[in-house]
Order: structure tokens, then sequence, then C-alpha cells
């Protein structure tokens, strides 16, 4: 055997990449899609253990199966026993991962000597600044989302300023990097330490600089980083089978952000830059917006019982409370009942792009009364009851009420334009956005407080 | 401080501005109430229930001299004198056509509020007396015209024969409007329902009306939550609509008012002579001027060609227990606004733009009319319409100039890179290229639901730059890059693990309909 026929197991893993990506955009193809995905990555893995083993030996192979090992058991131990509302928190850490070990294969990297040192320097320098801040960033968003960290913005006094400057040092410090010679180990490394320090640090600001209610652009933005990290490390060791599939990945993501960006309307440029929207600012408190009115589990449920059309739209408040099994029972109820019940899903809804979607589908939720908001948007004005449970802001009719609004613009689920609304909410706090929600005050809107899986228990018994 | 509760001395009023009920809650509020013997008569309230619910009965003198009195009719010239100067009298007033009764009250030195000058904002719907009661007058008006109507409301089929729906048109979709439209819906009419404020079509559809409008593209919208009158144009098209309704339905409610001006002529003689023997009208603002030719306030007429003109004003009065409990719940309502500390003692904070609103006489100065108050009801209530003009407008288009200058700038730059590079370089960035435009393509029709699993898969594939560490370990026999490249395998082994499982894990449970019975 030789070396083209790693290189074609590599094609052929590439292939099988991008075939698992395209079947995850469908329901019919996702199980494909992933099992396309892990026969890559046999091929891929089994290709490179024996390019290891020739060039290294059987040492190396013992060594690689027991670091493989380690991790596959930590991997499939977290896989495993993950709550599905833990989701978000799960793929942040594991986008860390990536950013530490493009870091440390950087590093390793910056000791080879290459045909052609420039380029080489250039690719260490770029492969260790992504990864780097991947991984602070993943870390920040991993701790943002498990409630380990304030999940309030962090607003640092000239925050674009601090954002920027990193970036121009960095471009400096590679161009220095690339004109030191060689010999000068200690001078060389100290320039890469300090870039990784500066590249960490910059990593952690800018996710924690965002609040916590836009974690799932930053979620997918991290994804899209730890792409170009894996694209930047296969430049670095000239192995196209990691520039395809992080190019892969990393555009993907991108995507998905953009995505996630139009459905905030916010600016792509101003979440890759991180600290986007979230000034930290709470306005329109003053605003009188008159009294809301309490309901009660046994009144909504008599509403519910006499509704032909009922949609209900979860937020991140069901996943907190937990509450996806009890909102799954009272759907199977009332469909019992010939109540045409459906769920509509703001594209920002929960912590995670299609947070939402994974939970109803845990508690066997089918998939196809599950409408995203654009499909659903219209139905509102002939349905019956609607029922927010957990969601604030992406229910809030300020976004297009009020121009003044620190969410104006943002389209919304217009659930007030139903018959009846009926809000599950602990209290009358504001959303993430920090912005006071006129909804809770119409005349159609009833407030049901409390801990969102006991009142929709109390709803299922009360039917 | 002690609320005064007369009896009504307008004749025929049946109403109380106080139950045995908001009796209870106005003492809770630290109140003390005197109630007139008899006041509540009319409603069904004797004095003996007043009693029992706390209050005491007193003759007029003792209730007029009270630090607050509550009534529903504006006082009498009589009655003002009987107020104590200092006094706070709570009725309703209609400031704007009862001049002489503001400065009446003004003179004598009471601050007067007027439950009918209420602000129309959203805070104040708890004691906006217009509302309460045209809610049920708007109930009452409906029934009045099924007495009066000599067939069924509803349809049916019988042995003896088909019965067809009666057909029901409503003008004007305020409160007693939608009271009315629900009311003859729930008997089983046919309803249509028209207004001249577009946006209320909606709630009009709400209630189980039909919307009608007149063929015109125009649309007012008022600032202030009350209707206006409208252009000529519009006065004309509105006409034709009027004329073809009366000539289709049996029953005809008009609510049309418009505060402070007679009310609006909205149906004319010839209508009225267009319309079927036995057909019904209720003209609610017959007080006004009516909004039907030939009606007469408080009577009911019969026309040549049969049609009953109801004009009726007391139609609220005509329920009368239900009507003194909502006014009287509209009264304890504005006590609790001007009593915060709950104890009794009333407290008119001039800043409240409700408070500020309904007084409209205070320490012998007329303070009528208050300042506008700009509501949002109007503009919200616009809901589809409105966000045209929120949403931003949209960026204008790249300069095409502007565009291709900085695309030739990119590749020129690009070339110039190239140039300096070693071929290798290149060949690795065209696969790098090619694999971003099928990464974004590939992506492109993403189900939304799927956007975790899509996640977690990519995450999982991203692990492969387990490759690059596994290339590293026993490399040149260093063992710091042993150590880091083993470090950095195990890392990104736990990804490719445990994202495809958590992957498929996911994946298992989205199931179709079919699948999940």
């Amino acid at each position: 055997m030789n070396e083209t026929l790693i290189q074609g197991a590599y094609i052929v893993a590439g292939l099988l990449f991008i075939l698992a990506l395209a079947g995850l955009s469908k329901h019919e193809t996702a199980v494909m899609g992933n099992k396309y995905g892990i026969v890559g990555m046999s091929i891929a893995l089994a290709a490179t253990l024996w390019l290891a083993t020739k060039s290294a030996g059987f040492d190396a192979l013992l060594i690689i199966a027991i670091a493989m090992a380690i991790g596959a058991a930590i991997g499939i131990a977290l896989a495993r026993k993950v709550e599905m509302t833990g989701m978000p928190e799960l793929i942040a850490m594991l986008h860390s991962f990536v950013g530490i070990a493009a870091v440390l294969v950087g590093w390793n990297s910056s000791y080879e000597t290459a045909a052609y040192p420039a380029i080489h320097d250039v690719e260490v320098f770029v492969g260790v600044f992504i990864g780097a801040v991947t991984f602070t960033g993943s870390i920040v968003a991993y701790l943002k989302l498990s409630a380990k960290m304030k999940s309030a913005p962090l607003v640092l006094p000239a925050r674009h300023a601090i954002n920027f400057g990193i970036i121009v040092v960095f471009f400096a410090m590679t161009i220095v990097y690339v004109f030191v010679p060689h010999d000068q180990v200690f001078l060389r490394q100290l320039l890469l330490g300090i870039m990784t320090v500066l590249a960490l640090f910059l990593g952690w600001h800018l996710v924690a600089s965002i609040g916590g209610g836009d974690m799932p652009v930053v979620v997918s933005m991290l994804n899209s980083y730890s792409g170009w990290a894996a694209a930047a490390a296969g430049f670095l060791l000239n192995n196209d089978l990691l520039i395809i599939t992080g190019a892969l990945v990393g555009s993907s993501g991108a995507y998905l952000s953009y995505i996630m960006c139009k459905a905030m309307n916010r600016s792509f440029i101003s979440v890759i830059a991180g600290g986007f929207g979230s000034d930290g600012a709470v306005v329109g408190e003053a605003k009188d917006y008159g009294e809301h009115r309490e309901t009660s589990a046994i009144e909504v449920a008599e509403a519910l019982k006499n509704a032909h059309d009922v949609i209900i739209t979860p937020g991140y408040g069901m996943a907190t409370a937990q509450a996806q099994y009890a909102v799954a029972d009272l759907t199977s109820k009332l469909r019992a009942r010939g109540v045409n019940v459906r769920f509509g899903i703001h594209p920002v809804a929960g912590r995670l792009p299609g947070h939402m979607n994974v939970l109803l589908a845990e508690a066997k939720v089918p998939y196809d009364i599950v409408l995203e908001m654009d499909e659903i948007n219209e139905d509102f004005p002939s349905t019956d009851v609607v029922l927010v449970i957990g969601a604030n802001d992406t229910v809030n009719p300020a976004a297009q009420d009020d121009p003044t609004s620190p969410i104006a613009g943002m389209p919304v689920l217009e659930v007030w334009k139903a018959a009846e609304v009926v809000v599950f909410k602990r209290s009358m706090n504001t959303g993430y956005a920090g912005v006071q929600n006129p909804l809770f005050f119409k005349d159609n809107s009833a407030m049901l407080f409390g801990d969102a899986k006991e009142r929709v228990e109390d709803i299922v018994k009360a039917l | 401080m002690l609320i005064g509760i007369p009896r009504e001395s307008r004749a025929g009023e049946t109403r109380a501005a106080a139950t045995p009920k908001t009796v209870d809650q106005l003492l809770k509020l630290g109140y003390a109430v005197t109630v007139e013997s008899g006041a509540g008569a009319k409603a069904s309230f004797d004095d003996d229930a007043y009693a029992a619910a706390g209050a005491t009965i007193g003759d007029a003198a003792s209730v007029w001299g009270a630090d607050i009195v509550a009534k529903i009719n504006a006082p009498s010239d009589a009655e003002i004198a009987m107020l104590r100067p200092g006094a706070i009298i709570v009725s309703l007033m209609a400031p704007g056509l009862n001049p002489d009764l503001v400065s009446a009250l003004a003179s004598r030195g009471v601050t007067a509020m007027a439950m009918d000058a209420v602000p129309r904002i959203s805070r104040a719907q708890a004691l906006d007396v217009l509302s309460s009661m045209a809610n049920i007058a708007g109930y009452r008006a409906v029934l009045e015209a099924a007495h009066n109507f000599g067939s069924f409301f509803t349809g049916q089929v019988t042995a003896a024969g088909k019965v067809p729906p009666a057909k029901v048109f409503i003008s004007g979709a305020g409160v007693a409007g939608l009271a009315a439209i629900g009311t003859a819906n729930s008997l089983g009419a046919i309803v249509r329902a028209t207004d001249v404020r577009p946006e209320v079509a909606e709630q009009v559809e709400s209630m189980g009306a039909e919307f009608v409008k007149p063929d015109v593209a125009e649309g007012e919208v008022s600032s202030d939550g009350y209707a206006k009158e409208m252009g000529a144009d519009y006065a004309a098209a509105a006409a034709r609509m009027y004329a073809e309704q009366c000539k289709d339905v049996d029953i005809v409610v008009t609510t049309a008012l418009i505060p402070g001006r007679p009310a609006p002529r909205l149906i004319t003689a010839d209508m009225v002579a267009s319309m079927k023997s036995g057909s019904v009208i209720v003209d609610m603002a017959a007080a006004a001027g009516g909004n039907v030719e030939g009606s007469v306030a408080d009577q009911m007429v019969v026309t040549d060609n049969g049609v009953k003109i109801i004009g009726y004003t007391d139609l609220p009065g005509r329920l009368p227990t239900q009507a003194s409990q909502l006014y009287g719940t509209n009264i304890v309502n504005l006590m609790k606004l001007v009593t915060p500390g709950k104890d009794g003692q009333a407290v008119l904070d001039w800043d409240d733009v409700i408070v500020r609103g309904m007084t409209v006489a205070k320490a012998g100065e007329v303070t009528w009319p208050p300042p506008p108050v700009q509501v949002s009801a109007a503009p919200a209530a616009g809901g589809a319409g409105a966000p045209a003009s929120v949403v931003k407008a949209p960026k204008p288009p790249p300069d095409p100039k502007k565009r291709l200058m900085w695309m030739v700038g990119a590749a020129l730059l690009f070339l110039l890179l190239s140039n300096a590079s070693p071929s290798p370089f290149l060949g690795h960035f065209m696969v790098f290229m090619l694999s971003v435009v099928i990464g974004y393509y590939v992506i492109g029709n993403v189900h939304h639901a799927l956007h975790t699993p899509l996640m977690s898969v990519t995450n999982a594939i991203s692990g492969i730059i387990v490759v690059g560490a596994l290339l590293q370990i026993g490399h040149d026999n260093k063992l710091l890059i042993t150590g880091i490249a083993f470090f950095g395998a195990l890392v990104a082994s736990i990804n490719v693990f445990g994202g495809f499982t958590v992957t498929g894990r996911m994946l298992q449970m989205f199931k179709r309909e079919d699948a999940v019975r």
C-alpha cells in the first residue's frame, strides 16, 4: 500500500462528510446522514492510523489507542447521559474541545520544519489564534448556558476597541513571527505564547459580552469557528481532509448563524464582532402598560375544551421547567378530543438553534405538527387559544409596534392575534432582552403564573 | 372619610351607585359608607341588605353632607346646594354638553369627577362606566329588538315548516356594538356589523359577525380611541351601504355616538321606508339626537310601513341590578385609584392622567377640558397594517460600480498574494474554497427542526482534527510533542464519539405522527 491510497481514503471520507451534512437537512434522510458521517470518520481514522503506525511504529499506535479509548469513553458517556434540555451546554463544551485540539496541533507543528517556512509560520499563527478563540469562547458559552456564570452581558468600556486592537496586534505579531529567524527558539515561542494568551482573552471577551438570550447565534457561530480551526490545522499539516471538513463545517455553521441573525433582525457582522444587540439597556420600564389578568388552570382547561384550533408557542422556559413531557401529554389529550393542536417555534426560541424541536421530539410530539414561525404566523387570527409556555421576547408585539424598542423589527410570533392567549410565566419579569412585553397586558391575554410543568399538569388533570 | 350614596332623583332612573357587594369593598378601603334610604330599591337592593353589608342608612341631608358623594346622574341644582364645600362628587356629568353644571359645581367649591370623562387608556378600563354601561345597553338593545320582533332569531326546521334565521345589522363596533353582536349571535341570528374604524373588523369577526364596510378605500384611525366624523366621499359610500343593508335585514341596531356632538344620522327616512314590515330598529343614540331619522328618545315609534323604531335611552337601567353592580364596581375601582394608602383617605394625584382627565372642577375652578391624552390604542390596534411604518426601510442596493471595484480589488490582491505563494498552498486553497461553497449549498435547505442534530454532527465531524494530532504522536520521538498530541487526540476523540452518539440519540426521537401512534 502507498501514500495515494491514504489520499484516496481521505477523498472518500470527505465525500461521505458532504453526504452526511446533506442528509441532515431532511428528516427522512437524517439518520442515514449520521451513518455516512460515522463511516466517513471510520475510513479517515483507519487510514490515519495505518499512516501513523507506518511512520512512527507500533508504540505510537498503542499511545493513540489509549488516547482514543479514553476520549471515546468520555464522549460516549457524556452523550448517553445528557438531558435533552442540557443539549446546548454539551454542544458548547464539545466546541471547546475542537478549539483546544487546534491550539495543541498548532503549537506542535510550530516545532516542525517545513518546506515553505513563511507560509507555515502564518498557518501556525492563524490556526492557534482561531483555535484559542473557539476554546475560551466555547467555555464561556458553556458556563453561561449551564448557569455557572451570570448570563448578563459583560460590558467593558471600549470593548469594540479591545476586540479590534487584539486583531491588529495579531496581524502585526504574525508578520514579526514570520521574520524572526527559526533558530531564535525562545523568541518565537514567546511570540506564539503571547499571541495565544491574547486569543484566549479575545474568545472569552467576545462571548462574555453577549447576553444569554442570544446564545443560539453564539453556539452556531462557535460551531463555525471550530470548523475554521480545523481547516487552519489542515493547511498546517498539508492535509486536504482536514481542510475539506473544516471548510464544510465552517461555512455551514456560518450560514446557520446567518439564518439565526435574520430571524432576530441582527446584522451578521455585529454578531461575529461580538457583544451585539444587548447593550445592557433596559428601556420602556417607566411606561404604563395597564394591568395584566391572571387566570387559573381550570379556566384554561375550560377554554381548551371549547377550542377548535390551539397553537402552543414554547420558549426557553419550557426547557428550564422540563415541561416538554407534560406539554406532549396535554397535546395528545387535546388531539384525542379532536382539537387541532400545533406548535409554533420561533427560530431563536431556546438557547440553541432547534432547541425546542429536540425537546418536543424527546417527548414524542410528532414533528409534522411542529411548525416554524413563517409557516404558522398567518394562522393566529383563526386560532382560538394560544398557549405561550416560557416564551417572552419571541412573542413580544413591541417588536412590531414600538420602533423605539430594543427588539424593534425582530420577526415575532403574532400570538396576540388569536382570540385568547394564555401566558405561562413564573413572574412578571422581563425576558432576556430586558424588554417589557405589552402582550401580557392585552385584553385577550391572561397570565398563568407558576412552574410551567406543574401548571400544564394541572390543566391535564382538569381536562 | 365618609362616602354618601344618594337615592337617584331623576325620573325613571333605576340604578344605584353602590350595591351591598361594593359597599363591602369600599369599607375594606377604609371608608365609611352611608346610603340614603331606598337608594337601591329599584335595583332589588333593600336598605337591610346595605345595612348588613356594613353601611349606615341615612336621610338625604346626611348623605349629601358626606365627604365624598357617589351617584349615577349629575346632581340637580338643589342637590349641589346640599354639597359640603370641599367635598368630592362623583357621577356622570357629560361635561362637554353641560358647561353650566360644571361651573355650578366649581362655584360650590367642590371637586367634581365625571365618570364619563375617564381617559380611554388600558389602565383606566376598570373604572370606565361608558364601557360597562354600554356593554349592558348593547345586550339589552338586542333583547328589546327580539321582544318586539314577530319571529325567531334562530333558524329552525320544524314539522310545521322551515323558519329562516333573522338577519341583524349592527352599526358601530364599540363596546355596545360588540355586546349587541355577541347577544344577537348567541340567539342564533345572522349578524353583520360595520364601523368607521376598519381596524375593528377583527374584533367584529371574533364576536361572530360578518364585517361589512363602505366601498371606499379610505379609513380613518382616531388618536384618542373614539370614532370621529368622516369625510364626504366616505359618507356617500356609507349611505349606499346602509341603504343596501336596510333592505335586506330584519333588525338594525345603531350605536354611533361622537362625544360632545349630536349623533351622526346614519339611517334616513327613505331607508326606513325600504325595510320589511315588522322589522325593528333600535337607535341607541336616541338621547343624542338619534342615528335614525324618525326615532324619538325614550319611545317606540311605529312607522307607516310597520317598522318599529325603539329609542329607549335607559337601556342599562332596564337591567338595574347588574347595571348597579357594574357601576358600583367602577366606583370602587376609582376609589382604589385615589386611595393609595387603603386608609379611607382620598388623595387626588394631579399627575395621574386618569384623575386629571376625570376632574372637571376643583377648588372653585373649572378644570375641563383636560390636556389631551394621546393613547396608543389606535395605532396598536392597526395590527397587520401598522408594522409597515415600523419596519426599517430596506437598505438601498449597493452601487454596482462600487461593488465591481471592490471585487476587482480583492481579485488583484489575491493574485498578488498567490504570486508569492508556493504551489502546494494554492492547491490546498482550491480545495478550501470549493469546500466552503459546498458547505454553504449543502446546508441551504436544512429543516429548522434539524438545526440541533446538524450542529452536533458537524461538531463530530470537526473532531476530524484528531487526524492532525494522531500524525504528531511519536513524531520526531520528542516526549513533549507526543504528550501534547496525546492530549489533543484525547479531547478530539471525545468530540468524534460524543458527537455522533448524541446525534444518533436525537434522531431516534424525531418521529412522524404515524410512527408515534
